[in-house]
């Protein structure tokens, strides 16, 4: 009885949560709303027995995502007033859609039964008397063991790709380089120009132009 | 492990949530970051009914899915704001209707 009443006291919060991220004016109140929206699903991740998916949803959505999004939300200067011009504008076909999408999923669901599989014979089931970060772990690293390295590489092309688009390439300071001003010649450098009487001095193309 | 409150509430919690996360694309439509919110509400939505398939047929395979859609999402989310942020240093706005220089 009481874990149903907290199933849906937090189901209740994710969803009005869900509907201030998209609702909110600030776009600030908006993630700390999708904070709260992790918060709670991690919670009925809890309940469905999925314990440690529950805690990596804390810890690198609540802790690294939302911040992530925070730090995007503060650092740029935008009128976010002026973002929201065509919300009442779009509101009806967003509504109609939603509707729509609604209906259609609600009579999927209703009309879900479970087929009754059988399973117990694979490598996936689980196994009473093992926890779930155990269970999980004994799957990734054998069974899954490929799409995990995998996962890694796309996690590691993900932070390159950002690296590599957020960096702005700076001059670099200048540098002594003792090759370099060895090879310099007094010829290649440095110019005689005798000076007419009252005609000004033109000076003639310089063969080498760097500056060391 | 049983499910608290049975395998069906936790279809239509996370198909609402679905719901409002697609709502939420069409709310705002110009402002690129809560798209990108919306889409990580979708995203959840997913993952809750991966999770509570999962407890239902007793089967960790969910799980596993769960967590590669976790470590997906977390690329996707890293890669578009960084796109969203040399947007803004290039154009100076994040409207989505600027974004018109591939238009020909």
């Amino acid at each position: 009885m009481i874990p149903t009443i907290f199933f849906y006291l937090f189901s209740v919060i994710l969803l009005a949560s869900a509907c201030m991220v998209i609702t909110a004016r600030n776009p600030v109140h908006s993630v700390l709303f999708l904070i709260v929206c992790f918060l709670n699903a991690a919670a009925l991740f809890v309940m469905a027995g999925a314990e440690f998916l529950a805690m990596v949803l804390v810890i690198v959505y609540v802790g690294a995502v939302a911040v992530l999004f925070l730090f995007v939300v503060m650092m740029l200067d935008v009128d976010f007033i002026a973002l929201r011009e065509g919300f009442q504008r779009y509101m009806p076909l967003g509504l109609t859609v939603g509707m729509i999408l609604m209906v259609e999923v609600g009579l999927t669901v209703g009309g879900f039964e479970y087929a009754g599989v059988g399973h117990g014979d694979h490598a996936t089931v689980m196994l009473p008397g093992s926890t779930d970060a155990s269970a999980l772990g004994n799957l990734i690293y054998t069974h899954y063991a490929y799409v995990f390295e995998l996962s890694g590489l796309l996690l590691l092309i993900a932070m390159i790709g950002a690296i590599v688009l957020t960096l702005v390439e700076r001059t670099p300071p200048r540098r002594q380089d003792i090759s370099r001003q060895h090879a310099r010649s007094v010829a290649g450098t440095l110019t005689m120009v005798k000076a007419e009487l009252g005609a000004g001095v033109t000076l003639p193309e310089p063969r080498e132009r760097e500056i060391v | 492990m049983i499910l608290p409150a049975g395998l069906n509430a936790y279809l239509v919690v996370a198909a609402l949530l679905l719901v409002i996360g697609i709502f939420g694309i069409f709310l705002n439509r110009k402002n690129v970051i809560v798209i990108m919110m919306s889409i990580e509400l979708i995203l959840l939505a997913a993952n809750l009914n991966f999770v509570a398939f999962s407890g239902a047929l007793h089967d960790m395979a969910g799980q596993v899915f769960t967590m590669f859609v976790l470590a997906v999402a977390a690329a996707e989310a890293a890669v578009g704001l960084a796109i969203v942020v040399v947007y803004f240093r290039n154009r100076g706005s994040i409207e989505v209707e600027d974004v018109t220089l591939m238009k020909g």
